[in-house]
């Protein structure tokens, strides 16, 4: 049985019609053909699905599009404006917080969200933030401090 | 224009951070369809009756194959021969794509079906009725060898695969243990590890009838050798018609190097159904069929005279294979960790044993490091736990016994007892450098105090040396491999003097299309933007041993200094032309090239265009700017390090953190420091992960018991501290660009450091030994059991 939704992503409202077992996640690569954000596993453990859901946070996987029927969604996609990196993508650029690049979405989002709580953190909450994320290439060293850079550059 | 030595942004960063990478799971082929396969839950099992019916008749499936159905295709073969000691041939069963009558791993690919979309695959996939007899069966290394244990292979008694031994006579190695004043022995398992790159596989297999082409996409390292097996091996396709494009990996560790069964059963089954078919694993399938690491158990002795020389070195060592041979096992255990016991020391005699045997398991292959952080493990273990039980330094029993400094140009290159020559080494200024950074000293005072007041604070060393820059082909032919491992590189200069750059290489996190356009740029002096870097497409590249041992810049930058040295030969022809000069006057340097002496010169951009343009120029040359390169290296390269864990370990829950982690590397000239700090990075962290947190368990009947991300326990950034990592530089003597590799140091060294710290915070209670990982769990144990 086929569901009519409606969702806001990247500030462009999408209609669609999903199978109710879609997840978000699924819905936003397959039908929106918006492949940044990735899936990395099958338990909700990996996080290179985060998205933000109305600003915070979430793992895509572990909702259904038709949850998110109403709502806005910013994926990778919507970070940066105009060709212009955002921030937090300067961040990681400066700062070499990504290898293969895999996890980088789900980090870049996850940061987004922290740094809307906490413009200023420190080492400690920025490694608690992340910790819902799985990074294998960088041991996560870079990616500390490409949230610390862009925290900084947010606050400029 | 210098980019070489400088921390230049990677090159291929947008791409990554807009969302825009394109891996092999984001690429939809028009008309394609999609795959699941049904795994055996069982570890060893009779396959009575496999009933595809119920799967065939769902609205939606286009084809279900079963292990029938491709019982007359040969299965995926193994690249590295081991002989036994007696010269036999290692035992080599079949691993075929789908099993008919025996799963022999929990994940044995039973049946493969394929449908419109994943979801009604997978629906699909459940209505698949498969009649298994559960056999018994043997998951543990030592289990393997005892009499009785369930066979894994008819044709392989006893579960063994090949028995091999390397080192100084055996009798010479036992004499100088009779005559030690002190002999440190350690038994222990290196255990089972996963590799869990964050991509998971995936593979689209691509038949197209009008040219009666294959395309192949595949989060492969290697491409080109996965085209070759597929090839030659596995299907008899002609390889002409074979295109294998791997576009961006997310993270590969040595996992993806291989040749896997879903490759093959995507280009096979494409060509059956005639549409394109994408298989992507989930987690759990990874953990259950990505190659695994490491899975030894070892006896290990180390004999010194009374002022701590090593007199020798001996082990015995059983390595699990697992079920199947994966692509590169049998060299593991032997020919990448056995020629690594001389280690960093001096050591007279060494000798080293090893029984590789099948379990019902998932295969065991390559993982970051491969055999060498194994042997790391041993001799950095051994050398600590000498110090404790010799009551001497760590840090001065190692400087003791350490190969005095050689350059490998005035000083030779040191041959070692276990079939190596290193090319050059300075072993005690990276132990100086650590030692300064930790502040040695003041750290022993720290530790004092806090054992006066009761708490465990440890600090852990580790002196490691590794083989990289994979290999002299002739060496590996001769070891056993059954392909050669140079490298091969084109560099096409456009008439505009643009640059692009073909690697075999494949980067998959690494930042090749940043360092190799580092290195072009620098030596044609021309601006980083004019140089692209195209990889993984073996339509584009015309061959490539791809990427692991740390091997990308080291073989296949070198192949690229070649074909750069070649367009700067051609390029003096048509300069000394166009200067009317001899072109002994010519000289090339900053982007052009000069009448040596005069301010008459012409630029890259200028001979370029005058290569393509030929109207003025040097008669009898050919036109075109455009060369290829093979390079196959005269040795392997041999970065080393030094590491230092400092833990402290909460008496009450057993729990480890650890505090601080300096690592001092020495892989030759560095191209880009922020790219090699970061790929030392990523392997503290995959060794630290070793040593505290991960582990595959199975439990007596074969199951997987920790696979997914909810059970197996990979570092986390909370985890882990920021890292104190610096380098000293000892160049390569035998490659132009004088590198030695960087991509597997960090996960060689780091594991035994951390371990041996944990052992010096618990040597208050007099133990030597915990197994990895160290839990809280096993920690709390032994504090418990040795206060009690």
């Amino acid at each position: 049985m086929k569901v009519p939704i409606t969702i806001t992503v990247n500030g462009k409202k999408h209609q669609a019609e999903v199978e109710a077992r879609t997840l978000l996640v699924h819905f936003l690569r397959e039908h929106l053909r918006l492949t940044g954000t990735h899936v990395g596993c099958d338990t909700s453990g990996c996080g290179a699905c985060t998205v933000l859901l109305n600003g915070k946070a979430l793992k895509s996987c572990t909702m259904l599009a038709v949850q998110a029927d109403g709502h806005e969604v910013t994926t990778i996609e919507g970070m940066a404006t105009n060709g212009t990196l955002h921030p937090i993508q300067e961040g990681f650029h400066q700062k070499h917080g990504l290898q293969c690049g895999f996890c980088t979405p789900g980090m870049v989002m996850t940061a987004a969200d922290l740094l809307s709580k906490n413009p200023n953190p420190d080492d400690h909450q920025i490694r608690e933030a992340l910790e819902g994320n799985f990074c294998r290439c960088t041991g996560y060293h870079n990616i500390v401090e490409s949230v610390k850079y862009a925290a900084n550059a947010m606050s400029e | 224009m210098t980019y070489i030595g400088k921390s230049v942004k990677r090159l291929e960063d947008k791409r990554f951070l807009t969302g825009k990478g394109k891996y092999t799971d984001d690429i939809v082929l028009p008309g394609m369809t999609h795959a699941y396969i049904v795994r055996s839950p069982h570890a060893h099992a009779r396959i009575l009756n496999v009933n595809t019916s119920k799967a065939e008749e769902l609205p939606g499936v286009i084809a279900v194959f079963t292990g029938k159905d491709v019982a007359e295709v040969n299965g995926v073969p193994c690249g590295w021969q081991v002989n036994f000691k007696n010269g036999d041939t290692m035992k080599e069963p079949p691993h075929k794509l789908l099993v008919a009558d025996k799963a022999r791993h929990m994940g044995d690919g039973v049946a493969m079906v394929i449908a419109e979309d994943y979801a009604t695959a997978k629906d699909a996939a459940e209505l698949i009725v498969v009649d298994y007899d559960p056999l018994p069966a043997v998951t543990n290394t030592a289990d393997a060898l005892k009499a009785g244990a369930p066979t894994v292979h008819d044709d392989a008694p006893n579960n063994i695969c090949f028995d091999w031994e390397l080192g100084t006579d055996k009798a010479v190695v036992d004499a100088a243990f009779e005559k030690a004043h002190h002999i440190t022995t350690l038994e222990y398992e290196n255990q089972r590890v996963i590799p869990n790159a964050i991509e998971p596989r995936s593979a689209i297999g691509h038949y197209d009838d009008t040219n009666e082409r294959y395309t192949l996409y595949t989060s492969s390292q290697n491409p080109h050798l996965i085209r070759l097996l597929l090839c030659a091996f596995v299907l008899g396709i002609p390889e002409h018609k074979v295109r294998v494009v791997s576009p961006d990996v997310g993270g590969g560790f040595g996992s993806k190097i291989f040749h896997y069964t879903e490759e093959a059963l995507v280009i096979w089954a494409s060509n059956q159904i005639k549409r394109p078919i994408k298989w992507t694993a989930e987690r759990s399938e990874s953990f259950l069929t990505d190659a695994h690491g490491r899975d030894h158990v070892t006896k290990a002795e180390m004999a010194f005279d009374a002022d701590g020389n090593i007199l020798a070195m001996r082990a015995k060592t059983i390595a699990n294979l697992g079920a199947y041979l994966s692509s590169f096992a049998p060299a593991v255990p032997t020919w990448l960790y056995g020629t690594l016991l001389q280690g960093l020391y001096t050591t007279p005699a060494v000798h080293v044993d090893v029984t590789a045997v099948f379990t019902h398991t998932t295969a065991v292959d390559a993982y970051r490091g491969a055999g060498r952080p194994e042997a790391t493990y041993l001799l950095e273990r051994l050398m600590d736990t000498a110090a404790l039980e010799m009551k001497m330094d760590p840090a001065e029993l190692r400087k003791k016994n350490f190969i005095p400094p050689f350059d490998g140009i005035e000083q030779e290159g040191y041959t070692t007892q276990v079939a190596l020559q290193y090319d050059s080494g300075n072993y005690d200024r990276v132990l100086d450098r650590a030692l300064e950074m930790v502040d040695y000293k003041k750290f022993r005072a720290d530790q004092a105090a806090a054992r006066k007041e009761g708490r465990l604070l440890g600090i852990g060393f580790s002196t490691y040396i590794e083989a990289c820059g994979i290999a002299p082909s002739a060496v590996v032919g001769a070891l056993g491999a059954r392909a050669g491992l140079f490298e091969s590189a084109h560099v096409r200069v456009h008439p505009t003097g643009k640059v692009s750059v073909y690697t075999g290489a494949h980067s998959h996190g690494q930042g090749h299309e940043t360092t190799f356009a580092q290195v072009v740029a620098d030596k044609f002096g021309i601006p980083l933007e004019d140089v692209i870097l195209e990889h993984g497409d073996s339509d584009s590249v015309a061959f490539g041993m791809g990427t692991y041992g740390s091997r990308s810049l080291a073989v296949g930058g070198s192949a690229i200094v070649k074909s750069v040295e070649k367009v700067i030969a051609k390029g003096t022809k048509i300069a000394a032309h166009l200067l009317e000069a001899s072109e002994a006057d010519i000289e090339f340097a900053e982007g052009k090239w000069s009448v040596k002496g005069t301010d008459k010169a012409v630029g890259f951009g200028d001979v370029s265009l005058t290569a393509y343009v030929p109207h003025n120029y040097p008669e009898g040359l050919e036109p075109g700017m455009d060369f290829s390169s093979f390079y196959d290296p005269a040795n392997f390269t041999y970065p080393f390090g030094a590491h230092i864990a400092i833990v402290e370990i909460d008496k009450e829950t057993g729990k480890t953190t650890l505090q601080r982690f300096i690592a001092v590397d020495d892989v030759g000239n560095v191209i880009n420091p922020m790219i090699v700090e970061g790929q030392i990075h990523g392997g503290l962290a995959q060794g630290i992960g070793q040593a505290l947190f991960e582990g595959a368990i199975y439990d007596e009947s074969g199951n997987l018991m920790n696979g997914t991300y909810m059970d197996y326990t990979m570092p986390r950034a909370d985890d882990l501290p920021s890292f104190e990592v610096d380098n000293a530089v000892t160049p390569c003597p035998h490659n132009p660009l004088g590198v030695k590799g960087a991509g597997e140091a960090g996960c060689i060294g780091s594991t035994p450091a951390v371990v041996n710290a944990v052992m010096d915070a618990l040597s208050p209670y007099g133990i030597h030994d915990v197994k990895m990982p160290t839990t809280s769990e096993r920690v709390w144990n032994i504090i418990h059991a040795n206060e009690a």
